[in-house]
Protein backbone atom coordinates (compact mmCIF):
# COMPACT_ATOMS: atom_id res chain seq x y z
CA UNK A 1 0.00 0.00 0.00
CA UNK A 2 1.15 3.88 -0.84
CA UNK A 3 2.20 5.82 2.24
CA UNK A 4 1.88 9.27 2.69
CA UNK A 5 5.56 10.49 3.41
CA UNK A 6 6.30 12.10 6.86
CA UNK A 7 8.27 15.08 7.46
CA UNK A 8 10.46 16.17 9.84
CA UNK A 9 11.25 19.72 10.47
CA UNK A 10 12.87 20.47 13.88
CA UNK A 11 9.89 19.87 16.07
CA UNK A 12 7.32 20.51 13.63
CA UNK A 13 6.11 17.12 11.57
CA UNK A 14 5.51 18.24 7.58
CA UNK A 15 3.18 16.00 5.66
CA UNK A 16 2.43 16.79 2.08
CA UNK A 17 -0.42 14.93 0.49
CA UNK A 18 0.67 14.13 -3.03
CA UNK A 19 -1.56 11.26 -4.08
CA UNK A 20 -5.23 11.00 -4.50
CA UNK A 21 -5.90 9.81 -1.03
CA UNK A 22 -8.01 6.36 -0.55
CA UNK A 23 -9.51 5.61 2.59
CA UNK A 24 -6.71 2.92 3.80
CA UNK A 25 -4.30 5.44 2.99
CA UNK A 26 -5.85 8.18 4.71
CA UNK A 27 -5.94 6.01 7.90
CA UNK A 28 -2.46 5.07 7.55
CA UNK A 29 -1.28 8.81 7.55
CA UNK A 30 -3.51 8.99 11.22
CA UNK A 31 -1.73 6.20 12.51
CA UNK A 32 1.95 6.84 11.65
CA UNK A 33 1.39 10.39 12.43
CA UNK A 34 0.70 9.39 16.34
CA UNK A 35 3.39 7.16 16.40
CA UNK A 36 5.90 9.70 14.57
CA UNK A 37 5.07 12.69 17.01
CA UNK A 38 5.50 9.92 19.97
CA UNK A 39 8.73 9.07 18.74
CA UNK A 40 10.05 12.83 17.92
CA UNK A 41 8.72 14.64 20.28
CA UNK A 42 6.76 17.08 17.77
CA UNK A 43 5.22 19.72 18.64
CA UNK A 44 2.98 20.90 15.86
CA UNK A 45 1.43 18.89 12.43
CA UNK A 46 1.53 20.55 9.50
CA UNK A 47 -0.75 19.02 6.78
CA UNK A 48 -0.58 20.35 3.49
CA UNK A 49 -3.22 19.59 1.43
CA UNK A 50 -2.70 21.58 -2.26
CA UNK A 51 -2.67 18.91 -4.35
CA UNK A 52 -5.91 17.39 -3.52
CA UNK A 53 -8.53 18.29 -5.50
CA UNK A 54 -11.62 16.70 -3.34
CA UNK A 55 -11.95 16.52 0.49
CA UNK A 56 -14.69 14.27 0.90
CA UNK A 57 -16.31 13.30 4.16
CA UNK A 58 -13.95 10.53 5.13
CA UNK A 59 -10.87 12.53 4.30
CA UNK A 60 -12.25 15.59 6.43
CA UNK A 61 -13.11 13.12 9.20
CA UNK A 62 -9.51 11.57 9.15
CA UNK A 63 -8.27 15.38 9.49
CA UNK A 64 -10.48 16.55 12.44
CA UNK A 65 -9.33 13.15 13.89
CA UNK A 66 -5.75 13.98 13.02
CA UNK A 67 -6.08 17.31 15.18
CA UNK A 68 -7.83 15.21 17.82
CA UNK A 69 -4.96 12.69 18.43
CA UNK A 70 -2.24 15.57 18.33
CA UNK A 71 -4.01 17.53 20.77
CA UNK A 72 -3.87 14.85 23.21
CA UNK A 73 -0.15 13.80 22.28
CA UNK A 74 0.45 17.70 23.27
CA UNK A 75 0.71 19.25 19.53
CA UNK A 76 -0.89 20.96 16.99
CA UNK A 77 -2.34 20.69 13.57
CA UNK A 78 -2.71 22.87 11.42
CA UNK A 79 -4.43 22.05 7.67
CA UNK A 80 -2.75 24.47 4.85
CA UNK A 81 -3.42 25.15 1.11
CA UNK A 82 -7.21 23.72 1.02
CA UNK A 83 -8.30 25.20 -2.55
CA UNK A 84 -11.17 27.53 -2.96
CA UNK A 85 -13.36 24.98 -4.93
CA UNK A 86 -12.27 22.03 -2.09
CA UNK A 87 -13.83 25.09 0.69
CA UNK A 88 -16.75 25.76 -0.62
CA UNK A 89 -17.52 22.08 -2.21
CA UNK A 90 -16.67 21.20 2.07
CA UNK A 91 -18.89 23.80 3.13
CA UNK A 92 -21.52 22.50 0.97
CA UNK A 93 -21.28 19.01 2.08
CA UNK A 94 -22.11 20.00 5.49
CA UNK A 95 -18.93 19.22 6.55
CA UNK A 96 -17.27 21.25 9.58
CA UNK A 97 -13.71 20.33 10.17
CA UNK A 98 -14.21 20.83 13.54
CA UNK A 99 -11.22 21.28 16.21
CA UNK A 100 -9.08 21.73 13.29
CA UNK A 101 -6.91 24.80 12.57
CA UNK A 102 -6.60 26.04 8.90
CA UNK A 103 -3.94 28.80 7.61
CA UNK A 104 -3.16 29.26 3.23
CA UNK A 105 -0.01 28.38 3.45
CA UNK A 106 2.59 26.46 4.58
CA UNK A 107 4.63 29.29 5.55
CA UNK A 108 1.56 31.05 7.20
CA UNK A 109 0.63 27.57 8.99
CA UNK A 110 4.67 27.33 10.61
CA UNK A 111 3.69 30.66 11.62
CA UNK A 112 0.88 29.91 13.31
CA UNK A 113 2.59 26.97 15.24
CA UNK A 114 5.24 29.27 16.34
CA UNK A 115 2.73 31.66 17.63
CA UNK A 116 1.08 28.55 19.11
CA UNK A 117 3.96 27.33 20.94
CA UNK A 118 5.14 30.76 22.34
CA UNK A 119 1.99 31.61 23.70
CA UNK A 120 2.29 28.51 25.86
CA UNK A 121 -0.74 26.93 24.72
CA UNK A 122 -0.45 23.66 22.43
CA UNK A 123 -3.69 23.95 20.87
CA UNK A 124 -4.89 27.45 19.62
CA UNK A 125 -8.77 28.04 19.21
CA UNK A 126 -9.52 27.29 15.20
CA UNK A 127 -9.60 30.64 13.79
CA UNK A 128 -10.28 29.56 10.35
CA UNK A 129 -12.95 26.71 11.20
CA UNK A 130 -14.72 26.35 8.67
CA UNK A 131 -18.55 25.65 9.68
CA UNK A 132 -19.64 25.34 12.78
CA UNK B 1 -32.67 15.15 -20.66
CA UNK B 2 -31.05 12.63 -23.24
CA UNK B 3 -28.13 9.57 -22.69
CA UNK B 4 -26.24 10.74 -25.39
CA UNK B 5 -25.11 7.22 -25.69
CA UNK B 6 -26.84 3.68 -24.65
CA UNK B 7 -25.73 2.08 -21.24
CA UNK B 8 -26.13 -0.35 -19.64
CA UNK B 9 -29.02 -2.01 -18.21
CA UNK B 10 -29.18 -2.97 -14.56
CA UNK B 11 -25.30 -4.73 -13.70
CA UNK B 12 -24.38 -5.12 -16.87
CA UNK B 13 -21.69 -3.53 -19.37
CA UNK B 14 -22.34 -1.82 -22.23
CA UNK B 15 -21.35 0.36 -24.84
CA UNK B 16 -22.07 3.68 -23.73
CA UNK B 17 -20.30 5.17 -21.45
CA UNK B 18 -17.93 3.92 -18.55
CA UNK B 19 -18.55 0.55 -16.10
CA UNK B 20 -16.79 0.63 -13.17
CA UNK B 21 -16.42 -2.26 -10.57
CA UNK B 22 -16.78 -0.83 -6.74
CA UNK B 23 -14.85 -3.71 -4.88
CA UNK B 24 -11.88 -1.81 -2.44
CA UNK B 25 -11.22 1.41 -1.30
CA UNK B 26 -8.62 1.82 -4.53
CA UNK B 27 -12.52 1.64 -6.72
CA UNK B 28 -13.80 5.16 -5.25
CA UNK B 29 -10.21 6.39 -5.78
CA UNK B 30 -10.86 4.95 -9.65
CA UNK B 31 -14.56 6.10 -9.68
CA UNK B 32 -13.57 10.00 -8.97
CA UNK B 33 -10.62 10.06 -11.31
CA UNK B 34 -12.95 8.51 -14.03
CA UNK B 35 -15.91 11.39 -12.91
CA UNK B 36 -12.88 13.99 -12.71
CA UNK B 37 -12.46 13.49 -16.72
CA UNK B 38 -16.15 13.11 -17.53
CA UNK B 39 -16.66 16.76 -16.16
CA UNK B 40 -13.49 18.21 -17.75
CA UNK B 41 -14.72 16.73 -20.22
CA UNK B 42 -18.67 17.91 -20.50
CA UNK B 43 -16.93 21.75 -19.58
CA UNK B 44 -18.07 22.10 -16.01
CA UNK B 45 -16.18 24.75 -14.00
CA UNK B 46 -13.56 24.14 -11.73
CA UNK B 47 -16.03 24.45 -8.84
CA UNK B 48 -19.10 22.27 -10.39
CA UNK B 49 -16.06 19.46 -11.32
CA UNK B 50 -15.04 19.65 -7.42
CA UNK B 51 -18.58 19.24 -6.44
CA UNK B 52 -19.38 16.00 -8.58
CA UNK B 53 -16.23 14.73 -7.69
CA UNK B 54 -17.07 14.86 -3.98
CA UNK B 55 -20.36 13.96 -4.75
CA UNK B 56 -19.44 10.69 -6.62
CA UNK B 57 -16.67 9.71 -3.88
CA UNK B 58 -19.25 9.62 -1.00
CA UNK B 59 -21.85 7.63 -3.01
CA UNK B 60 -18.88 5.12 -4.14
CA UNK B 61 -18.39 4.59 -1.12
CA UNK B 62 -21.78 4.16 0.12
CA UNK B 63 -21.81 1.19 -2.37
CA UNK B 64 -18.68 -0.38 -0.93
CA UNK B 65 -19.36 -0.46 2.83
CA UNK B 66 -23.12 -0.43 2.55
CA UNK B 67 -24.22 -1.93 -0.39
CA UNK B 68 -20.86 -4.78 -0.45
CA UNK B 69 -19.70 -3.54 -3.36
CA UNK B 70 -21.39 -3.12 -6.71
CA UNK B 71 -20.82 -0.69 -10.12
CA UNK B 72 -20.92 2.72 -10.90
CA UNK B 73 -21.97 3.52 -14.47
CA UNK B 74 -20.45 7.03 -15.83
CA UNK B 75 -21.37 8.66 -19.04
CA UNK B 76 -21.50 12.80 -20.74
CA UNK B 77 -25.60 13.83 -20.99
CA UNK B 78 -26.57 16.56 -22.59
CA UNK B 79 -29.96 18.13 -23.13
CA UNK B 80 -29.23 20.37 -26.38
CA UNK B 81 -28.05 23.35 -24.19
CA UNK B 82 -25.90 22.26 -21.63
CA UNK B 83 -23.42 19.15 -21.02
CA UNK B 84 -23.33 17.34 -17.77
CA UNK B 85 -22.10 14.25 -16.26
CA UNK B 86 -24.86 11.31 -15.17
CA UNK B 87 -23.41 8.76 -12.70
CA UNK B 88 -25.23 5.69 -11.63
CA UNK B 89 -24.04 3.64 -8.40
CA UNK B 90 -25.48 0.34 -8.39
CA UNK B 91 -25.56 -2.64 -5.57
CA UNK B 92 -26.96 -5.37 -4.77
CA UNK B 93 -26.78 -4.77 -0.95
CA UNK B 94 -29.43 -4.91 1.82
CA UNK B 95 -31.41 -1.47 0.50
CA UNK B 96 -32.60 0.76 2.30
CA UNK B 97 -35.85 0.70 4.59
CA UNK B 98 -36.50 3.97 4.88
CA UNK B 99 -35.60 6.19 2.01
CA UNK B 100 -36.39 9.87 4.28
CA UNK B 101 -34.52 8.93 6.90
CA UNK B 102 -31.25 8.22 5.24
CA UNK B 103 -31.20 11.33 3.25
CA UNK B 104 -31.38 13.53 6.81
CA UNK B 105 -28.03 14.94 7.74
CA UNK B 106 -26.42 13.15 10.39
CA UNK B 107 -28.25 9.80 9.55
CA UNK B 108 -25.67 7.13 9.72
CA UNK B 109 -25.54 3.70 10.28
CA UNK B 110 -23.45 3.49 12.69
CA UNK B 111 -19.83 4.41 11.42
CA UNK B 112 -20.05 7.82 9.28
CA UNK B 113 -20.91 11.37 9.47
CA UNK B 114 -24.09 10.85 8.13
CA UNK B 115 -23.39 13.04 5.24
CA UNK B 116 -23.10 10.84 2.68
CA UNK B 117 -26.46 10.48 0.90
CA UNK B 118 -28.02 13.97 1.95
CA UNK B 119 -24.20 15.93 1.58
CA UNK B 120 -24.41 14.15 -2.17
CA UNK B 121 -27.66 15.21 -2.92
CA UNK B 122 -26.53 19.01 -2.22
CA UNK B 123 -23.42 19.10 -4.41
CA UNK B 124 -25.38 18.10 -7.16
CA UNK B 125 -28.00 18.89 -9.98
CA UNK B 126 -30.62 16.17 -10.11
CA UNK B 127 -30.56 13.17 -7.38
CA UNK B 128 -32.38 10.03 -7.85
CA UNK B 129 -32.31 7.05 -5.28
CA UNK B 130 -34.01 3.71 -5.70
CA UNK B 131 -34.15 1.25 -3.08
CA UNK B 132 -36.14 -1.98 -2.19
CA UNK B 133 -34.62 -3.98 0.85
CA UNK B 134 -32.85 -7.17 0.72
CA UNK B 135 -32.34 -6.09 -2.86
CA UNK B 136 -30.03 -3.20 -3.45
CA UNK B 137 -29.86 0.36 -4.63
CA UNK B 138 -29.25 2.72 -6.80
CA UNK B 139 -28.24 6.46 -6.92
CA UNK B 140 -28.19 8.60 -9.97
CA UNK B 141 -26.93 11.96 -9.68
CA UNK B 142 -26.34 14.54 -12.65
CA UNK B 143 -24.37 17.81 -12.84
CA UNK B 144 -25.19 20.24 -15.61
CA UNK B 145 -22.65 22.88 -17.23
CA UNK B 146 -23.47 26.17 -16.38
Amino acid sequence: MERVPVLNLGDVLLVSIQIDLSDDIALRLQDDLAERIVATGARGVIIDITALDIVDSFVGRTLSTIAGISRVLDATTVVVGMRPAVAITLVELGLSLSGVATALNVELGLQRLRQALSDGTAAPAPSRDLVR
Amino acid sequence: MTVTRPGPTDGEGGEGGEVLAIASDHDVVRVRQAVRSAAVGANLSLVDQTKVITAASELARNTLTHGGGGHAWLCEVSNGRRTGVRVEFVDRGPGIADLAEALMDGFTTGTGLGLGLSGARRLVDEFEIDSVPGEGTRVTVVKWSR
